[in-house]
């Protein structure tokens, strides 16, 4: 799994490329963690474009983000999802409780008042 | 009827659980499944061999994971076999959002049931768990050219 990262004032972009199982859960719960510790990132946006893979493992890593980024009144935002990685994440409730956009400028401009 | 079988042991690491995702999306081609079968296929053995890695051997990478696969007709058989603690309560592991550790969705199970057309699950505590799924598939015409 390749991480593409671009910081914009308190805003993590993600770009996710590779296969999202536990082999590669760790490395992306302790980038974002680390972002969000010391930078503090308040709100992450995660571009799926390029995974070509998921399992629960991998969501269970998305879900565990939105849950720290909750409680510091952050947002973590998931674009570009390919149709059947969507599908994977759907029959796991994911998308009632996280906002999925349509690209990475949508997510920005969501919640900033633009 | 055309009949197969594949026996691969690895170590118990989690790079491994690629290299099986990696032999079922294979025998999946083989057998000319839809794209979107191999895909699911591929979350269901994913899932089976995380949780014999994670749960089953707690993470500890030098153990052995057996991942067996059988196709017979129209029948493909996947067991995915560790010799690990076991489950102390199959039925609770098995229910939706059960999980040990707060970090994962316990969905395992979930995905596994959803995916496949049958799913068993073995264990004696401190002996190990198989995990046997089955899926059925159409078999595809011969060309008759």
């Amino acid at each position: 799994m390749n991480l593409e990262k671009k910081i914009e004032r308190l805003t993590l972009i993600l770009r996710l490329d590779g296969e999202l199982d536990m082999s590669t859960a760790n490395m992306l719960r302790q980038t974002i963690d680390g972002e969000i510790d010391k930078r503090g990132i308040r709100t992450v946006i995660l571009n799926l474009q390029n995974v070509q893979f998921v399992d629960s493992s991998g969501l269970g890593v998305i879900l565990g983000r939105y849950k720290k980024l909750l409680p510091l009144g952050g947002k973590l935002k998931i674009t570009n999802v390919p149709p059947h990685i969507y599908k994977i994440m759907e029959l796991s409730g994911l998308p009632k409780i996280i906002n999925f956009y349509l690209d990475e400028a949508h997510a920005y401009e969501e919640g900033r008042g633009a | 009827m055309k009949s197969n079988q594949i026996n691969l042991t690895f170590s118990s690491i989690p790079e491994n659980v690629g290299i099986a995702r990696l032999l079922i999306a294979s025998v999946g081609a083989q057998l000319d499944l839809p794209l979107n079968d191999i895909e699911e296929l591929k979350v269901a053995v994913s899932e089976a061999v995380s949780n014999a890695i994670i749960h089953g051997y707690r993470n500890i990478p030098n153990n052995l994971v057996y991942f067996d696969l059988e196709v017979t007709g129209d029948t493909l058989k996947i067991a995915v076999r560790d010799l690990g603690c076991g489950i102390s309560n199959v039925e609770q592991a098995m229910q939706p959002a059960f999980s040990t550790d707060p970090e994962r969705m316990g969905l395992g199970f979930v995905f596994m049931q959803s995916f496949m057309d049958d799913l068993q699950v073995e264990s004696v505590l401190e002996e190990g768990t198989t995990v046997t799924m089955m899926k059925y598939f159409k078999q595809t015409p011969n060309p008759t050219h």
